[in-house]
């Protein structure tokens, strides 16, 4: 039966094509996935692995808000900096053979008047200290180490910008632009890109100055003496250590590094894995699908082997080796395109100007067992319903004309079911969304699920509406192609099952997009909504980037400018409240002027009157926590100071959320507070409000700070939305990948229709059709069942985007008619596509078949 | 072929009756020769021109029907004139729908139809757009012997009374015997010609035939 089921795949070859197409791509981008982060893990962990080398211990400052682990020691201007005098200290220990400190910050690089940046990645700024080489990971490649002043630039960078040794470039950190001599250029020692990242060195004492660490260091790097484990070395530190540091094995801090790059790397994983995950889930549909048709299309093949005493048995291995042989071709054609898509990713990313690091590509054996595994194992699951109708062909259709396949259960048995299906489906996500305390990834799971049993009984009951659907949505079809068109339609409608199925793998895409629009649409409303209530100033200053922090100097800096009537900054950094680490802002007394709050208790004057101990919180907040006015707050910041603060007000902020977090203090409580207060957003109001001159005005006043943004209110909405945009299109385009592996499943059965109607394809032609009506006719089948699909789909994502946002308050019930109507274009432009291919096979069947073929 | 009369074409399997007919009606193309139909050579024209050719001038009965199932049974009739965009003269599709029995089955769908109704839905079909010749491949080959015997009355009356050109290629004797003249095929070549046969004559002569 094996070579039976192989020579059958190999006479049926367009058709195993087709069908293993649907899988390919689901495939790909689980291989893809795979070999991308991988490649990035790999290239992370050789860049921390040179930042530490020759260092037998770090160390840093202690994040207090963390429990054990601690940020990467000097990479990160966030981690609580320590006195520079434990430098000396540490050199004098007996097993000390050197030791070196550190500060880093986020310097930007200012040429021409505008700051240096590619794409979203890092300004990297440290310290380099030319007297102990063996710590550094940058090598000297032009010009020499800096000096007081001077900076040392990267050469990817220097390239790029034409910045050359002796250069004077504009240098702004946590105060205005300095000039500074590049002194030389640096090349970072491992062999892999660093990504987009810029690179800055500076002497100690520059580099304290720039990034505001007078006196203060954010590591110190360790070498022991010969024989001297790193692990005596660190019991040896540990006594001298004064609170709020640590100290760590160089091999650990590389190790802690890195493992803070991979948990983004593995969040980023599962995400394209899920998209990965939704394209199979698709592409089992058209598996389905189109094995369903082939097996039909065979029935009577079936019958004669029956006659011919193969048992049930035989007829189900011999479907299912089918599945399994289109499976695995699937899975390592699959595999392979993953791993050029892998390699296309990087090239275009650097393409665009954003740099991944990358050492290499990886490929590890993993991603081809996982690959080849989901590939054959999806592929043989959704043979499993076609391959048991097939086992219940009886011997007798052998010598019957017109022999159908049994269908396993009776319609309405059927019927229930699929409805039982989607009731359950719909219950698993309103249980998932309403019940309270499942965490993120409860939420998640029950969602998941619950959505993937109503795609399934959603797809199994629209066999019941296709006839209807087909009706209406062949209306344009008819109109336009007139009989033609009437055929299309009655095609579409002859076997409801099979549009239906055909139809579900669209729709599946579609009801996602159409969710993703909503929630999209719905979040941005919101947020509109809430900008419109709240603010009532005239220009709000933020990063370029619109959502890093500013050095604190903006704020007082702009305040000075000429018709300023007033500023107030949102600082904000991360403290410990009520045990966990949250969000803590604080405002200028000012604020009062530029955001208008609706408060439940207490009033606008609280904004003017926090004081030094005073804070305010939302009604959310209030409520969970149980705070009135008068109740007092501590928190923890990171450096270990506990504050305390008492309830002035609260607030109810809009649906669309404020830019504070649960509790909001002054600035000024909030400076002495926190090590390096820098500000979110700076709010202005100004004589005359908003206009050409002012926006001027401001923008002179800010020429020193070219990572400042002054932008209206228009503007700044627009600025805050971007990101959420580009969010929308990424997942835009991982869905998309879905739609076209629903078009190949539409391509499929087409084919296999156009196979089945040959002989009455050709008594069309024969009557009368040309060619160029019927690829008409195909055309408007693809059509009217692309659109069957994308209606139900975006029904369906209509409902599924009204259950989320009766759940989460920050999104609004928004139907985004503008992205429907283009989807529902998009749509027919599948179908079009979709129906090339078979519309040009049907074309060119000759009128003779009708007579002759059997 | 004679305008206005009734051709059969026989000859035993292999003698090349259906090639003759497919290039008759425009469905092949010869290697050599041409076929003029009311004074044009269709074997020069193109997919396009040919296509309208049989759509405007030729009809066709097939052995196995050809309805399209999800159609009715008027549908199925008006199919060709729909695919040329034209509306069908009325006064003579009620006259077809007389002479093929069909008033009462208009709106049957094939799966709904008798055999011998659905070749009748098939000859109307063909008549309804009044072709110059109209061609039959076997039209009683998938018929039982009452409703091949309605489908050659059909056939034989379609031609006494409204003058149309028929051409039947069959293999059935008793089928044949309504033709008013029969050409005679083997190994692709005419052999014999017979005019107003009886079925006897014909059976004569394939039997002659085979025995050779």
């Amino acid at each position: 039966m094996i070579r039976f089921s192989l020579r059958g795949l190999a006479s049926r070859k367009l058709r195993s094509v087709l069908t293993a197409l649907a899988i390919v791509l689901g495939v790909a981008l689980v291989s893809g996935t795979y070999v991308l982060t991988d490649s990035i893990t790999k290239a992370f962990d050789s860049i921390f692995q040179t930042v530490y080398r020759g260092t037998d211990a770090t160390i840093t400052g202690r994040n207090a808000l963390d429990n054990n682990a601690s940020n990467v020691g000097g990479g990160d201007s966030r981690t609580p900096s320590f006195d520079e005098a434990l430098l000396a200290k540490v050199r004098a220990l007996p097993d000390v053979k050197a030791a070196i400190g550190g500060v880093a910050g986020e310097p930007h690089l200012v040429k021409n008047g505008k700051a240096i940046a590619f794409g979203g990645a890092p300004n990297l700024g440290f310290s380099v200290d030319p007297k102990y080489p063996q710590f550094s990971s940058l090598k000297l490649s032009k010009g020499s180490w800096p000096g007081p002043n001077q900076v040392v630039v990267d050469t990817g960078t220097a390239k790029h910008k034409s910045i050359h040794v002796g250069d004077s470039i504009g240098v702004q950190a946590e105060g205005p632009i300095v000039q500074m001599k590049v002194a030389g250029l640096v090349k970072f020692g491992s062999a892999g890109s660093l990504g987009g990242a810029t690179l800055a060195g500076f002497d100690i004492a520059t580099a304290q100055a720039l990034f505001n660490k007078k006196g203060k260091l954010d590591d110190i790097r360790v070498a022991a003496r010969t024989g001297v484990s790193p692990q005596r070395l660190v019991n040896q530190i540990k006594p001298i250590l004064p609170a709020g540091t640590q100290v760590n094995t160089g091999e650990q801090q590389a190790q802690k590094a890195a493992d803070s790059t991979n948990s983004f790397l593995t969040f980023f994983k599962t995400f394209l894995l899920a998209f990965a995950g939704i394209a199979l889930f698709v592409g089992s549909f058209v598996i389905a699908n189109s094995l369903s048709i082939t097996i039909a299309q065979r029935t009577r093949e079936f019958a004669t082997l029956r006659t011919l005493g193969a048992n049930r048995r035989q007829i189900l291995r011999a479907v299912l080796v089918e599945a399994f042989v289109i499976g695995l071709l699937a899975a390592v054609v699959g595999l392979f395109v993953g791993f050029l898509l892998a390699k296309g990713l990087f090239s275009l990313f650097d393409a665009v100007g954003f740099t991944l690091p990358n050492s290499g590509i990886v490929f590890e054996a993993r991603t081809a067992i996982v690959a080849i595994l989901v590939g054959v194992i999806v592929t043989v699951a959704a043979s499993l319903r076609p391959a048991i109708r097939a086992t219940r062909v009886q011997p007798i259709e052998a010598v019957r004309e017109g022999a159908t396949l049994p269908e396993t259960s009776t319609p309405r048995r059927r019927f229930i079911r699929a409805l039982v299906l989607t009731v359950l489906g719909f219950a698993a996500i309103v249980y998932g969304l309403f019940k309270p305390g499942l965490g993120t990834g409860g939420v998640l799971g029950w969602m998941g699920i619950g959505a993937l049993m109503v795609f399934v009984g959603v797809a199994l009951l629209s066999a019941r509406w296709v006839p209807a659907l087909a009706e209406v949505l062949g209306w344009p079809a008819v109109r336009i192609g007139g009989a033609v068109g009437r055929l299309a339609r009655e095609n579409a409608r002859r076997n409801p099952q099979r549009t239906a199925s055909t139809a579900s793998a669209l729709m599946i895409g579609l009801a996602l997009v159409t969710l993703v629009a909503m929630l999209a649409a719905g979040i941005i409303s919101n947020f509109k909504g809430a900008v419109n209530s709240l603010f009532v100033g005239d220009y709000v200053v933020t990063a370029q980037n619109n959502f890093s922090s500013l050095p604190v100097k903006v704020g007082d800096t702009v305040a000075k400018t000429a018709g300023v009537t007033a500023v107030a900054s949102v600082r904000s950094d991360e403290a410990k409240i009520f045990g966990s680490k949250d969000q803590l802002t604080a405002v200028d007394p000012t604020i009062g002027s530029t955001l208008a709050l609706k408060w439940k208790q207490g009033s606008q004057a609280v904004l003017s009157s926090l004081g030094e101990d005073g804070a305010f919180t939302d009604d959310g907040y209030a409520k969970d926590h149980h705070l009135h006015i008068g109740s007092p707050v501590s928190f923890l910041t990171p450096t270990g100071k506990t504050v305390n603060v008492t309830i002035k007000g609260i607030f109810k902020p809009p649906a669309g959320g404020s830019p504070f977090g649960p509790i909001t203090i002054s600035s000024a409580l909030f400076d002495r507070s926190f090590q390096l207060p820098e500000n979110m957003f700076t709010f202005i109001k100004m004589q005359g409000g908003e206009s050409e001159a002012n926006q001027a005005a401001l923008e002179r006043q800010l020429n020193g700070f070219p990572n400042a943004k002054v932008q209206n209110k228009s503007k700044f909405v627009d600025n805050q939305i971007s990101g959420l945009k580009s969010t929308l299109n990424i997942l835009y385009v991982l869905l998309a990948l879905s739609v076209i592996v629903s078009l190949f499943g539409i391509v499929n059965t087409l084919v296999l229709s156009v196979f089945e109607r040959t002989r009455e394809i050709g008594m069309l032609r024969a009557v009368g059709m040309t060619r160029r009506q019927t690829r008409r006719m195909i055309r408007h089948e693809s059509v009217i069942t692309a659109l069957i699909g994308t209606v139900t789909g975006i029904a369906l994502g209509i409902v599924l985007g009204a259950l989320l946002a009766a759940r989460v308050d920050e999104i609004n019930f928004s139907i985004p008619v503008g992205s429907l109507i283009i989807f529902v274009v998009a749509a027919v432009i599948v179908g079009l596509i979709a129906a090339i291919f078979p519309a040009r096979r049907a074309s060119r069947l000759r009128p003779l078949e009708a007579l002759s073929y059997e | 072929m004679e305008r206005g009369r009734l051709t059969g074409v026989m000859g035993p399997s292999g003698s090349g009756k259906s090639t003759l007919m497919h290039i008759l009606a425009g469905l092949d193309r010869p290697t050599a020769g041409t076929v003029e139909l009311d004074g044009t050579d269709i074997t020069k024209l193109d997919d396009d021109r040919l296509t309208k050719l049989r759509r405007d001038h030729i009809g066709f009965v097939f052995q196995f029907f050809n309805l399209l199932p999800m159609l009715d049974a008027r549908e199925n009739m008006e199919l060709p004139l729909a695919i040329a965009g034209e509306r069908p003269d009325s006064e003579w599709f009620d006259q077809v729908v007389e002479q093929t029995r069909l008033g009462d089955r208009l709106t049957h769908r094939p799966s709904e139809l008798s055999g011998g109704q659905q070749q009748r839905v098939a000859i109307a079909r063909a008549l309804l757009n009044k072709p110059s010749v109209l061609f039959a491949d076997e039209p009683t080959g998938n018929l039982d012997s009452s409703a091949s015997g309605e489908i050659l009355d059909l056939i034989r009356r379609s031609v006494d009374e409204s003058g149309q050109t028929v051409v039947m290629v069959t293999h059935d004797p008793y089928a044949a015997a309504i033709a008013d003249r029969i050409l005679f095929l083997e190994d692709g070549r005419l052999v014999r010609e017979m005019t107003d046969p009886s079925s006897d004559d014909i059976i004569g002569v394939m039997k002659e035939l085979g025995a050779q």
